[in-house]
């Protein structure tokens, strides 16, 4: 597929979902403007919730980062990171992803500012950050609403979902933006 | 779990920053990490809210329920033992159209909801049943159709094209859905061929 396709695609997708929504609210005749600072306001609410977590987790991965010990990380896994297809400076957040969501958000502030957002490691970063979930919180939640103690395979189901997704943001990004 | 990973990345920070000779660095970087954790999340406030409203009027506008409509007979081929139960049906539908309009806080009490339908058939035991697997699987991977909190991101980083990744992202969702759905199929075959 032509690359520019995915380019022009992503420039289109957030003007045409703005009026595709406008639009059916209009046409369906809800106070679009009520409902959209009634939403608005819940967005400051969940921006409070994560921002102590973010403080404490900023925290964390800026020692790490600052110590050389996120570099020490970056080369240990640089040879399974190769085989792979994907770039070593994406690989802590892989490994962080499906554990934790307000570390991830952390480490991809701290990877966009290392590398650039327009970098190849800083759109892999943010495709990743985009495509995937955190699986243990996720499944924690879940399973324990219904009290299921054996989750059987869902595990590692996810897992292989995630790792799939992981490759092939490395891939598409190589693809459509070059390395 | 985020216990261990947390202190674990302070305290091999701290020693590790030690015996580099890097401690006012590392210092200097708890500082100023704590000041810069406000700063993003002052950063990404603009573009949450703007998207939580927008998101609103997708929910007000039925335009979710009509997306589930849509979505109803296709999710029924991945679940063949539930597809004539329509409120456990109807639950993970919502659930995964809310997911995909990004509306967390909606999305997550649909998915009890749905995970507590799917309990019902499964007579309460407590172990997972087919369905359960496949619609946490489906969850978990699932494509978000503006990946707002990135873009946020991104655009706090002074990226040049923030939303840029949007189509690589639904390209990588797919990805990791089709290989999740095959996942899932897969590992309950081989369960019930061992049985």
């Amino acid at each position: 597929m032509n690359a520019a396709v995915f380019t022009t695609i992503s420039s289109y997708a957030v003007p045409v979902i703005f009026i595709f929504i406008l639009g059916f609210g209009m046409i369906k005749d809800v106070n679009v403007y009520d409902a959209f600072v009634e939403g608005a306001a819940e967005g400051i609410t969940t921006i409070i919730k994560i921002l102590p977590s973010l403080v404490g987790l900023m925290t964390a991965v800026g020692v790490f980062r600052a110590s050389g010990a996120l570099d020490y990380v970056v080369f240990i896994l640089k040879p399974l990171a190769s085989a792979l297809g994907i770039p070593a400076g994406a690989m802590p957040l892989a490994l962080l992803r499906p554990i934790s969501g307000s570390a991830s958000l952390a480490l991809v502030a701290d990877t966009l500012k290392v590398y650039g957002p327009d970098s190849y490691v800083g759109r892999v970063v943010s495709t990743m950050m985009g495509s995937t979930e955190t699986i243990f919180y996720t499944l924690t939640v879940y399973f324990g609403s219904a009290g299921i103690k054996n989750i059987r395979y869902t595990l590692a189901a996810a897992l292989i979902a995630d790792f799939a997704g992981v490759v092939a943001a490395s891939w598409i990004c190589a693809l459509v933006f070059g390395r | 779990m985020l216990n261990y990973i947390w202190t674990g990345m302070l305290a091999a920070g701290f020693i590790i920053g030690m015996l580099n000779g890097r401690l006012d660095e590392v210092t200097k970087a708890a500082l100023s990490s704590a000041g810069r954790a406000v700063e993003l999340a002052i950063g990404l406030l603009g573009i949450m809210c703007l998207w939580s409203g927008l998101m609103n009027i997708a929910e007000k506008s039925g335009l979710i329920r009509a997306i589930a409509r849509i979505a109803n007979p296709i999710l029924g081929l991945l679940f063949p033992r539930i597809r004539k139960n329509r409120s456990a049906l109807g639950a993970i539908v919502m659930n995964l159209a809310a997911n995909f309009f990004g509306l967390g806080n909606a999305a997550t009490p649909l998915g009890i909801r749905a995970m507590g339908e799917l309990q019902k058939i499964n007579g309460g035991s407590g172990t997972a049943s087919d369905s359960m697997c496949m619609f946490l699987v489906l969850n978990t991977s699932a494509i978000q159709l503006i990946p707002t909190t990135v873009i946020a991101l991104r655009n706090d980083a002074g990226s040049a094209a923030p939303s840029e990744i949007t189509a690589c992202v639904w390209a990588a969702s797919v990805c990791a859905t089709i290989v999740g759905i095959l996942a899932v199929r897969i590992f309950s075959g081989l369960e019930r061929a061992n049985r």
